[in-house]
This record gives C-alpha cells, structure tokens and sequence, in this order.
C-alpha cells in the first residue's frame, strides 16, 4: 500500500511540474491544484498508513491506533491550499479580463522596457 | 506562560478587525490602524526587554508542553525583528492615510496591512515549522489581497507572478516540512535540533534541507530565484512596496536563519558553502540591476535583492561575528528600504513620474526634501558615520576573521558599485534642471492614483502633482531620525546583534525554554508515533 502510495505521489508530482511549465496560466493552475494536493499526500504517506485502527482512543486504549498529526496537518493544509487556488484562480479571470490573454509569455505589461529612447521616437 | 507573545499577535489581528469594523471612514480607520500599530510597538519593547533581561521567552499553547503543543518563542533575534516590524507598521500605517486612495482603503487596505504583520511577527515568533508554514500562508493571503486591491491591468499582471511563483515556494515548504517529520517525528524545531543528528539516513537530511533552502530562498529573492520581485514590486502603490520591499524579504532570510541555525546546523557544510556562494552572486546582481534601470523603484526593488545577498553572507560564514553582523544588517535594511520607498513615493508625488528621465529640479524645488533623501541614499550606500556603514563594516570584520579574500573582495565592489544607481537618482531627480516639457506625455500608470496625462489630455480628476501631506511626511522625518540615531549610536543595535548571534550558534537556551525537561524524558515521542 505504502509502495503503491509512493508511486502515485511520484507519478503526480512529474505530470503537475509538467503541467507547471506550460505557457497557459490555466494549465500551470490546474498544475498547481495537482501538485498541492501532492504534497499533502507526501504528508499522509510519510506520516505511516495504518489500517483500520482509529486516530482517537480511550484511556489506556487499544494497542494499535492511527497517527493523527498527518492528518491534522493534510487537514490544515488542504484549507490553506483551497483558499488559496480559489484567490488564484479569480487572479487568473480577473487578469484575463484586464490583459486579454492567457498566454504567460504575452503578458508583459509589468515589464515593458520603458525606454526613453522608445517613447521619444513615438512621440 | 506569558501573554505578552499572544498579545504581539492579537493586537495587530484585533486592528485588522477593528479597522474594517468599527467604522466605513477612511480617515477612522486610519486612525484605528495608525493606534494598533503604536500598541504593538510598546509591545514589542517591552519583550525586547524581557528577552534581553532574561533570556529568551516562550509559551506552549493551549498548556500542551513541547513537543507536543504548539510553541510561542522570542528569543533576541525574533525580539529584535518585532521591534523593527513595529516600527515599520506604524511608519507605513501613517504613511498610507496620505497616500492609498479612497476605494482601496474601504476595500480594506488597513486590514490587509495589519494581517500582513500579523504574519511576520507569527513566523518570527513560532517555534513549530508547520505553524511557521501557517504563518507564512497568512501573510501571503494578506500580501495577495494588497497586490490586487483596486487593481489595474499592470498591477495584474504583476500579481499573477508574484501568486504564481510564491504559491509553487508554498507546496515546496509544505514538502519539506512533511519529508523532514517523516524522518524525525516531530515539526517542533526545538525538538528537531536534538532529533535531526539521529536520523541515520543524513544524506536525505541534507535532500530536506536543500528543499528548505529553495523555499525560504523564493520568499527571500535568493538568486537565481529572485525574478518575481523587480517583476511586481514596481506594480504596486508605494506604501504596499514600501511594507514588502522592508518586511516580506527578510521573513524569508529569518526563516533561512533559523532552520539553518536550528534544524541543520553546522555539519551540512555543502549547504553552508552553497549559501556563501548565493549570497555572493545576489549581492552583486542585485547591484547590476539596479544599475540597469531608469525607473527609481525598480532601481531600490534591485537593492531589496544586493541587500539579501549580504545577510545570506553573514549566514554562510556561519560564526557568531557573520551572524551578528547579518542581523545588524537586517536591522539597517528593513528600515532602510522603508525609508527610502516612502521617500521615492514623495519623489513620485512632486515630480509626477518615477521615470528618472521625466523627472528633474527636485533640489531647487525641494532643498529640504533633497537632503532627506541624499541622508538615505547615503545610509544605504554605507558612509560613515550612517548606519549602513556600520553594517558593511560588520560584514567585512567578519569576513577578515575568516580570511575569506573573496567574500571582503565582493562586498567591497558590491558597496562601491552601489554608489552609482543612487548617486544616478540624485543626479537625475535632484540635480539637474527640470526637463522641458515638449510633445505629449507617454501614459505609464505609475500608481493608479496619480494617471500621467496622454495627448494632452488628463486621463484622470486626480492631479497630476499631488502634494505630499503631513501623513507622509511625518513617517518619513521619523524614520529617517531613528536611521540617524542607529548611525550615530549603532553600540546598543550591535550589542543585541550579537547577543541573538550567540543565542543562534549555541541554541542551548533556547532549547532550555522551549523543552525545559528534554533530558528527563528522551524518547517518548517515539511511542506516540506508531
């Protein structure tokens, strides 16, 4: 279980970095939505998997019982990580809507030359 | 226990609320925002006098004793940052009633900004990397939130960088915080530094702690990951840039600091030399950009990134004296950089442009405020006897201490060539006479309050000149008075530098005040965790 785990977190981490290098801001968010979400199965997985024994025992309880830190950590982070892909992802609309364009290589408002050079010779 | 840390952090939180609360004027909200900011400023002075009459301070929340609870701690050098974060949180709070417009302020500017230091001073103040994590994220919500506030298209554009590439250092962090409880058990960094040495498989250690560097060095504009910041500082309205430019960086050199000090200290020798090395070409990138540059924030957002790399420096030479020198250095640079933004807002304000090219004749308008900024330019290149002075000082005396030639040879070109990008802005914006005004102005929205004139005709109501009232220029002479006394006076700034230095190279207090009975019960972790 903890292989297959493994392999899932490395198989998902290569196709979000992938997703991550497009040009197309929807697709490094959806990149980003993926690799998020990897890093808190990173957190599950490394935290050690037990099956079927329960986070939260009785005093004195029984033997085998489940780590609960991951999953309040996997907890925490996936609030975090929500309220943030849903800001991003207005951001992406709202700079789609101002720019026009999706294409990251295309938005370069910010980083015009502002060469004084350039605006005498159209002026 | 002691409630002073919790009220550091309730005090700027209960402003946020208050400020967007209590009142929908924007005046009243100032004023609600400007007195939080005084209150944690007396706050911070009195933990900065704990801390330095008693050693460093802690509290476990919620009473569950390290590691398992949450810790507060302050130690010198969390103490001595709250006190420079207070300082610029007032001085940018006053400031910013001058100078954001009307429908950012009711879109909760005053806020933002106040969550914003509820972030920093959370990330100086925690002892748990994964609260360090949420603290990192509360202050990235907040910084978000300011970058877009009454956005225009260029502010936009550069915010969508900014996200992108901060939330990428985010899942990175949350990796290594993960993979290193992995291998230790526990996220309380206390307990890490006694843990971290047994971990048998090191060389994954140093995979976690390269994994940390790459994150921290994002937030901190480390080379070569430095390209979002001169990409969306220049966006954005002063008093935002001024409060990044200061603060924002620095979290990440003080988290740099702490895990490096604290989680993997010492024996991971490759990553020390790695941060040398960065620390070297950041330092003199961060000058050459600056240099290439014509636009006068985006000259100073490439000084943000040279002064980072001189307190990487002080990190990388790894003794006390390196570390107190950085810390000192971080002291001078925070305020520095505050100062200076504000005084290139001033600059925008009476000039009307930031573009050094359309700017001119500020000396003979403005003798007085020519003077002000000359002082700053001056502190920040580092003449003697201003405070950046002391700093490069610092940096070198500890450099000689190592017989590291390349590292005084660096620093030494990098504070020469410094010279140059502020000596060009005095020359251009100051000096020489005002450009003529022939043919139309090219639109460059500067700052979506003042709107450059296109063919002749105005684009906007607001004027073109604005002039700067008494809430700007009143935190700007405050500052510049505290940036003279640390120059003239540095002995007490230097005297706790090294203190917090010292607490760092040997953690052994700290560690005292975070588990006070680690010796009594090793190991019990270990049963806890399956």
């Amino acid at each position: 279980m903890e292989i297959l785990l493994s392999l899932l977190v490395g198989v998902l981490m290569s196709v979000s970095v992938w997703m991550l290098l497009s040009r197309n801001l929807v697709k490094f968010l959806f990149g980003l939505v993926l690799i998020s979400n990897v890093a808190n199965l990173i957190i599950f997985k490394v935290g050690g998997l037990t099956v079927g024994a329960p986070a939260l025992i009785t005093d004195g309880g029984s033997a085998e019982y489940a780590n609960s830190l991951p999953q309040a950590l996997v907890l925490t982070a996936i609030v975090i990580g929500f309220g943030l892909v849903s800001f991003t992802l207005v951001l992406a609309h709202k700079a789609y809507q101002a720019i026009g364009t999706l294409n990251v290589d295309e938005m370069t408002l910010a980083e015009k030359r502002q060469d004084p050079a350039d605006s005498e010779k159209s002026s | 226990m002691n409630g002073l840390l919790i009220a550091c952090l309730l005090v700027p939180m209960m402003t946020a609320a208050l400020s967007f609360i209590l009142t929908s004027d924007v005046k009243s909200r100032g004023v609600i925002s400007i007195f939080g900011s005084i209150a944690l400023l007396m706050l911070s002075f009195i933990l900065l006098y704990q801390v330095a009459s008693g050693g460093p301070v802690s509290n476990q929340m919620g009473g569950w004793q390290a590691p398992m609870g949450i810790t507060l701690i302050a130690d010198m050098l969390s103490a001595i940052l709250i006190v420079v974060t207070a300082i610029v949180s007032l001085c940018v709070n006053v400031y910013a009633v001058g100078d954001i417009s009307r429908d950012r302020i009711a879109g909760g500017f005053f806020t933002f900004l106040n969550m914003l230091i509820v972030g920093v001073v959370g990330a100086f103040l925690t002892g748990d990397l994964f609260n360090m994590y949420v603290w990192f994220e509360v202050m990235l919500i907040s910084s978000f939130a300011l970058l877009v506030l009454g956005g225009n298209k260029v502010q936009l554009d550069g915010a969508v960088k900014y996200v992108a590439i901060n939330l990428i250092s985010t899942v990175l962090l949350l990796t290594a915080i993960g993979l290193l409880y992995g291998l230790t058990g526990t996220l309380n960094m206390a307990d890490l530094f006694i843990r971290v040495p047994q971990v048998e498989n090191q060389a994954l250690v140093t995979v976690v702690a390269v994994l940390f560097l790459v994150a921290f060095g994002i937030k901190a504009a480390v080379f070569p990951l430095y390209f979002w910041l001169p990409a969306s500082y220049h966006t954005l309205p002063i008093s935002v840039t001024a409060v990044f430019a200061a603060l924002m960086t620095k979290v990440g050199i003080y988290a740099l600091i702490r895990t490096f000090t604290l989680i993997f200290p010492g024996e991971h020798s490759v990553v020390d030399t790695t941060l040398l090395g960065l620390g070297l070409v950041t330092m003199i990138l961060g000058v050459f950009g600056a240099m290439t540059h014509s636009d006068i924030r985006r000259i100073l957002a490439f000084h943000v990134i040279g002064s980072i790399g001189f307190m990487l420096l002080g990190l990388g030479l790894g003794s006390a004296l390196a570390m107190g020198a950085a810390i000192f250095y971080m002291v001078h640079g925070i305020l520095i950089k505050a100062l200076l933004f504000m005084i290139a807002g001033i600059v925008g304000k009476l000039g009307g442009s930031f573009e050094l090219s359309r700017l001119g004749g500020l000396y003979q308008e403005r003798p007085g405020f020519s003077m002000v900024f000359l002082f700053a330019a001056l502190a920040l290149i580092g003449i003697p006897p201003l405070s950046g002075f002391w700093a490069k000082l610092l940096i070198l005396e500890a450099g000689l201490h190592h017989d590291a030639a390349i590292v005084i040879t660096f620093v030494i070109i990098a504070s020469l060539l410094t010279f140059i990008p502020l000596m060009r802005i005095w020359l251009e914006a100051f000096w020489k006479p005002q450009p003529l005004e022939s043919g139309p102005k090219i639109v460059e929205s500067l700052d979506s309050d003042i709107i450059v004139v296109e063919n002749g005709s105005v684009k906007s109501a607001v004027p073109l000149v604005v002039p700067p009232n008494l809430y700007i220029w009143t935190p700007v002479l405050g500052l510049s008075a505290v940036m003279l006394i640390i120059g003239l006076m540095p002995g007490k700034i230097i005297e706790l530098s090294d203190t917090a230095a010292k607490t760092l190279i040997d953690p052994s207090a700290y560690i005292d005040t975070v588990l006070p009975n680690r010796s009594a019960a090793p190991g019990n972790l270990n049963e806890v965790q399956k």
